[in-house]
């Protein structure tokens, strides 16, 4: 038993060396840059966290090619936060470690993003958000930290002045799912609502994801003309089904949380029925803009499944990442550039990315944020792209706050 | 194989050898880390040394001086060199002082507490909440908090001052939970526990309305922290960028500091644990786990001790809970799930229930896996993924593998998994808990008298 | 009397039923009193509308949404307390069994669609095959992860199968997200829509304004769950096996030297904890529409806290719990927001259901049908 015990050990160690002296080749190839990512990849926030992964994976294959012009080799270093700031935290002070990492996409948590970006910032190490809307992340004013999604006290006004002035609702219903994202988003949201004067019949935040009945119930009661969902579409999704199966027949509204092709695979002719459904977004729907069409064709290609929320984003932020990158490596004539020169050239940067044009303000916002609101036209996945664009809203971005 | 390992035992158990092991270990492990201080393997090595400080027979006097050059010279020096490290060895300290506070409930006194985390949270909320901006904020709403509000308290110093109002909200929130519950046995006391810990969690998450007290999902931010003086940062700033090769910023002094700051309440918590653990009280804890029938037919006083045990425990919590909310100037709800209070939890059982030495390296060894062993294999899978390598013989490409199977998306499954192996095959935990040893010698000793 | 009371028909079905609609009745009635009272109590402290008004308007439905969510958590519920019964020990990997079972049958479904013979098939046929399918697959997994991970600790302490139950779980979940993730790249599992189970009867209840309306699915959630209370309440009560469970329960060693083979009787144990949680999960889906790897947690918790709150190891005292929990749940998410005008909402939920149970256990620490039994080991 213990000879073949002891054969066995053998032969595991024997297997690992030979692996990694193959992965050592690739791993010592001179001039080699990193790009982190770090979001959930374990757990049950995984859903998007793997897709921002597997988006800013995608840019790196697809974008790199400049970079491996001039010489280097780029590599994508995934970190899991497991959506917990303690894990966050100590993978950012890992990331900071490895001098080859330039440049970091992450995360999807503003409660992760947050303390983990002190250890950016203090390391000079730039990092660009493909999801956190919290205003805390770049009010701070750290040179280091980006991000290429609109701010919370943006998205709000955007889908309030729409349902106000478009759809003509004189009342609303506002549910969040008790994520700083989500919560953030709705507060706005009433804030706005209440200035327009259009009348919140209930405010609700719920960590729920199966069974709504105990807030379906008091929502009924109320008959509200819209009914806005701040957070994501695989909650927001069962959320409307049943709501509409229950008997409302008012407007549905959401966040760009619900741009996914599943929200329509959850909720079914829910979408369509009464009011019907409509969300911002940042990204225009595929069928309007061929490059984020492109994306979800080549995504689906590699990674056999759609795209989630953010997953383009995550594209968009490695692309950012990978530009700043090249243009920081051009002025130090080919060298490996400073991690400072990069974060530099990602504030002067601009980008025709797929989710629209990138460039940053003096804080890492985007100046302006252009929103669509988008109709939903699809009873299943499939039909996604049948979705139309009902209006285009612009908003500039607020700064350092009030 | 077993055979094996104990004869090596044995043979570097003597004089001279332990005192090579040892310090060979722990100067060659500093070598390797300081040349190459992203090699994991190095980081092991210089890890092992202080197992073999503990399981080796040395002198104690040399193993206290070992021990503290190594804790006070050598770690924060390659700590600042690879500042990761030093995150780790914080991390481990944290959670080792939580796992010893549950060690008091769960392991000494019998208590199964499944809501530890709550008195974590007591404590982290206390400094968050008097040591940010949030109480000029009580009637703004979440996210929308003007830029320039003033801080609370001017002097972050108060923080010295919090770290034992920390320890006493934590000890009182403690009483109160354990006052109702004292009626309840076992399973019952579990369920109550776990509705704590569920209660304070989802108070953080929703008391940002009628009053903002906690800012609700969106956490509080910043936090203050106490001053450093500038003078010995400059002169300690002097001495170490020529040794770490860098010039030292105030960021890695602050981890230095709460590294130390965590170092004291361990060496607090296990000097208490220790005396607790041979007083007339940890006697007390120890029949009441036993039987807590006969305990009370002995003459304890049943209230007053389970409250001593819960006061105890929730009090370590409240006290790292103070320092973690200064460390990360940051606190939010997600921190203080259901699940920390299962990795608490899973650390004292798989280091060994009710044995100091075996809680603190449980928590080790959690923590070393969760956010190092684990991250760096499947860092080094995705570097394999990006390369051209293939599997030999079979000619598989590592391109090719799906992406499905990665294996940082199973942490929780190879987790899951090494629980359930270790509870099979080494239930007592990493280290059993020295009073078990005893008492199986007691019993020894006995059948050898009777024979 | 003695006669009738002796007689299977009453003893095996009239009773138990009785007992369920005793249970619902009993909490629905007390409840609805006291927020009807708290309603005038209060209503002078609100202007512009009529407090007791809302709190009738929608009590008929808050009354609906919480027996069948305590029906769910009941069936859950007995899993936990069944081997409780027999092990003393918590099984904290049941939610995932429930959770594997209500994917399994979920999968089973999107199989018939993907056929496309999910629109000619009889919706009931349909439905009960997905629900066989859920129970054999959660049952014979209950069996597996029983042998694997806990019979191999049977003389450890006690706090040992917890953490071999809770690394189980963990295991468990992130298996299926891994099996999910290779076959169909998918993490959301939903439920494909077929038959008129959305479809409502509405029923006219002389007193009340409007109608009641109830969904064809809810009917079946209850219906499926009553037949399977009943059917357990026989086993237990009516069969040798379930003789030979409540001797195990009650003393494992004479149990074994009287014949039985304890082993076995576990097993059968899990077996039927499993099944039980299969078919919970399977209508737990039919009434939620999605799942996902990780979405068993949550009414596992509640469930367990039921099973507590009827006194855990005792199957009456499951469904007591179960349903007295999912009315609470109910109740206080629904009304919470209409008495505090917005202040505290649906989001403390969770917090009233744990204080009741606290409140509850104060005075009665063994729970509500819990005998104080003397400490066991």
């Amino acid at each position: 038993m213990s000879k073949r015990l002891n054969l066995v050990f053998a032969l595991v160690i024997v297997a690992s060396l030979v692996l990694a002296a193959c992965g050592g080749g690739a791993a010592t190839a001179p001039k080699v840059i990193k790009i982190a990512t770090q979001s959930p990849l374990s757990g049950g926030q995984s859903l998007l966290g793997v897709d921002i992964k597997n988006g800013a994976q995608l840019a790196l294959e697809q974008l790199s090619g400049p970079l491996t012009e001039m010489g280097f080799t780029v590599e994508l270093a995934p970190y899991d936060d497991q959506a917990t700031p303690d894990v966050g935290v100590a993978n950012a002070k890992a990331i900071v470690a490895d001098p080859a990492i330039l440049c970091g996409v992450g995360h999807l948590n503003s409660g992760v993003m947050i303390p983990s970006s002190e250890e950016y910032h203090a390391a000079g190490l730039a990092f660009v958000s493909p999801a956190n809307t919290n205003p805390v992340v770049t009010t701070r004013g750290y040179k280091e930290v980006n991000r290429i999604v609109g701010r919370d006290d943006v998205q709000a006004p955007v889908a309030e002045a729409y349902a106000f002035n478009e759809l003509g609702a004189k009342s609303v219903y506002i549910i969040h799912d008790k994520t700083a994202y989500g919560q953030g988003v709705a507060e706005f949201f009433r804030k706005a609502a209440e200035k327009d004067g259009l009348e919140v019949k209930g405010f609700e935040g719920t960590e729920e994801t199966a069974n709504f009945d105990a807030i379906i119930t008091p929502l009924l009661a109320a008959n509200p003309d819209v009914v806005f969902f701040s957070g994501i579409y695989n909650q927001a999704g069962v959320f409307f089904k049943q709501a509409r199966d229950a008997g409302y027949e008012g407007t549905f509204m959401g966040t760009d949380g619900m741009d996914a092709s599943g929200l329509a695979d959850l909720a079914g002719d829910a979408l369509v029925k009464g009011g019907g459904m409509v969300y911002t977004s940042v990204a225009g729907p595929a069928s309007a803009y061929p490059k984020a069409a492109k994306f979800a064709e080549d995504f689906k290609a590699k990674f056999g499944a759609a795209p989630q929320p953010f997953a383009a984003q995550g594209y968009d932020a490695a692309a950012v990442c990978l530009k700043a990158i090249e243009n920081a490596a051009k002025a130090a004539n080919g060298e490996i550039p400073t991690r400072a020169a990069v974060a530099d050239a990602i504030r002067a940067l601009t980008l025709e990315g797929i989710t629209g044009t990138i460039s940053f303000d003096s804080i890492g916002d985007l100046p302006k944020a252009k929103y669509f609101i988008i109709k939903v036209n699809a009873t299943s996945g499939a039909e996604w792209d049948k979705n139309e664009i009902v209006a285009e809203l612009e908003f500039a971005s607020p700064g350092m706050g009030e | 194989m077993k055979q094996f390992f104990s004869n090596l035992y044995a043979a570097i158990n003597k004089e001279p050898w332990s005192y090579i092991v040892t310090f060979g270990l722990m100067i060659i492990g500093s070598a390797l880390v300081y040349a190459t201080p992203r090699s994991l393997t190095a980081f092991l090595i210089l890890l092992l040394s202080p197992a073999s400080m503990y399981f080796l027979k040395m002198n104690n006097k040399v193993k206290l001086f070992a021990g503290l050059v190594l804790a006070i010279i050598v770690l924060p020096v390659l700590g600042i060199r690879n500042i990761f490290y030093l995150e780790v060895i914080f991390q481990i300290c944290v959670f080792a002082a939580l796992a010893l506070g549950l060690n008091i409930v769960v392991g000494m006194a019998g208590l199964l507490d499944l809501g530890y985390v709550a008195f974590y949270a007591v404590g982290a909320y206390t400094w968050a909440f008097f040591g940010s901006k949030q109480i000029s904020l009580l009637h703004s709403v979440p996210g929308a908090a003007p830029a320039n509000a003033p801080y609370f308290l001017e002097n972050p110093n108060w923080f010295w001052l919090f770290i034992f109002l920390g320890i006493g909200l934590a000890a009182f929130a403690g009483i109160l939970l354990g006052l109702p519950v004292l009626r309840l046995r076992g399973d019952y006391l579990a369920i109550v526990t776990l509705g704590f810990g569920e209660v304070i969690r989802v108070l953080a998450l929703n008391l940002d309305k009628p009053i903002n007290i906690t800012n609700g999902p969106q956490g509080i931010t910043p936090i203050q922290r106490p001053t450093l003086p500038p003078a010995l940062l400059d002169a300690l700033g002097r001495v170490l960028e020529p040794i770490v090769g860098h010039p030292v910023t105030e960021a890695q002094f602050y981890n230095v500091f709460f590294y130390f700051l965590a170092l004291a309440i361990i060496i607090i918590a296990v000097i208490v644990a220790r005396r607790l653990d041979d007083s007339r009280i940890g006697r007390a804890w120890t029949a009441i786990r036993e039987d807590e029938t006969a305990a009370i037919a002995m003459g304890i006083p049943l209230v007053k001790m389970k409250l001593a045990a819960f006061a105890s425990g929730a009090a370590f919590a409240g006290a790292m809970g103070v320092i973690y909310a200064a460390n990360r100037t940051f606190v939010s709800p997600e921190t203080f799930s259901f699940l920390q209070s299962i990795g608490v939890l899973s650390m004292v059982i798989l280091g060994g229930l009710g044995s100091i030495p075996g809680v603190i390296i449980g928590a080790a060894v959690v923590v070393f896996l969760n956010i190092q062993v684990l991250q760096t294999f499947s860092l080094y899978l995705s570097s394999l993924r990006q390369s051209d390598a293939v599997i030999p013989i079979i000619n598989f490409a590592w391109r090719n593998l799906s992406t499905q199977l990665d294996p940082a998306k199973y942490q929780k499954l190879i987790f899951g998994l090494i629980l359930v192996v270790m509870m099979i095959f080494r239930p007592s935990g990493l280290i059993p808990a020295e009073r078990r040893k005893r008492e199986l010698a007691g019993e020894e000793e006995i059948d050898e008298i009777t024979e | 009397m003695k006669q009738f009371t002796s007689n299977p028909l009453y003893k095996f079905i009239l009773f138990p039923i009785g007992q369920i609609v005793v249970f619902i009745l009993g909490a629905g009635i007390t409840l609805s009193v006291l927020v009807i009272l708290l309603a005038y109590i209060f209503r002078g402290s609100v202007t512009n509308l009529d407090l007791v008004e809302r709190t009738l308007v929608i009590l008929p439905k808050v009354l609906i949404d919480g027996v069948t969510i305590g029906f769910v958590y009941a069936t859950i519920a007995l899993g936990y307390t069944m081997v409780y019964g027999v092990l003393e020990f918590i099984n904290f990997s049941h939610s995932e069994i429930f959770m594997v079972g209500g994917v399994v049958g979920v999968e089973l479904l999107r199989y018939f669609d993907a056929q496309g013979t999910l629109a000619t098939m009889n919706q009931y046929v349909v439905i009960t095959l997905a629900i066989l399918l859920g129970m054999i697959i959660a049952g014979s997994l209950a069996v597996t992860v029983e042998r694997v991970a806990y019979k191999p600790l049977r003389n450890a302490p006690r706090l040992v199968p917890l953490i071999s139950a809770i690394g189980m779980s963990f295991f468990l979940q992130d298996t299926v997200r891994l099996i999910l993730g290779l076959t169909t790249g998918e993490f959301n599992v939903i439920l494909p829509k077929f038959g008129t189970f959305d479809d409502f009867q509405t029923f006219t209840v002389p007193g009340l304004a409007a109608p009641v309306q109830l969904q064809n699915k809810t009917i079946l959630l209850i219906a499926v769950t009553i037949v399977m209370l009943v059917g357990l309440n026989y086993l237990v009560n009516g069969t040798k096996v379930g003789k030979a469970i409540r001797a195990v329960a009650q003393d494992r060693p004479t149990a074994s030297l009287m014949g039985i083979n304890v082993n076995l009787i576990i097993s059968i144990t899990f077996l039927i904890g499993g099944t039980l949680g299969g078919a919970a999960g399977v209508l737990f889906a039919l009434k939620v529409t999605r799942l996902d790897p990780f979405v068993g947690f949550f009414p596992g918790l509640k469930a367990f806290t039921a099973a507590v709150l009827g006194g855990i190891g005792n199957l009456t005292g499951a469904l007591l719990g179960g349903i007295v929990l999912g009315l609470l749940e109910s109740f206080g998410a629904s009304y919470l927001g209409v008495f505090t005008q917005g202040a505290f909402g649906a989001e403390y939920k969770d917090i009233f259901a744990f204080a009741i149970l606290i409140a509850i256990l104060i005075f009665r620490p063994s729970g509500l049908l819990g005998q104080t039994v003397g400490q066991k080991a």
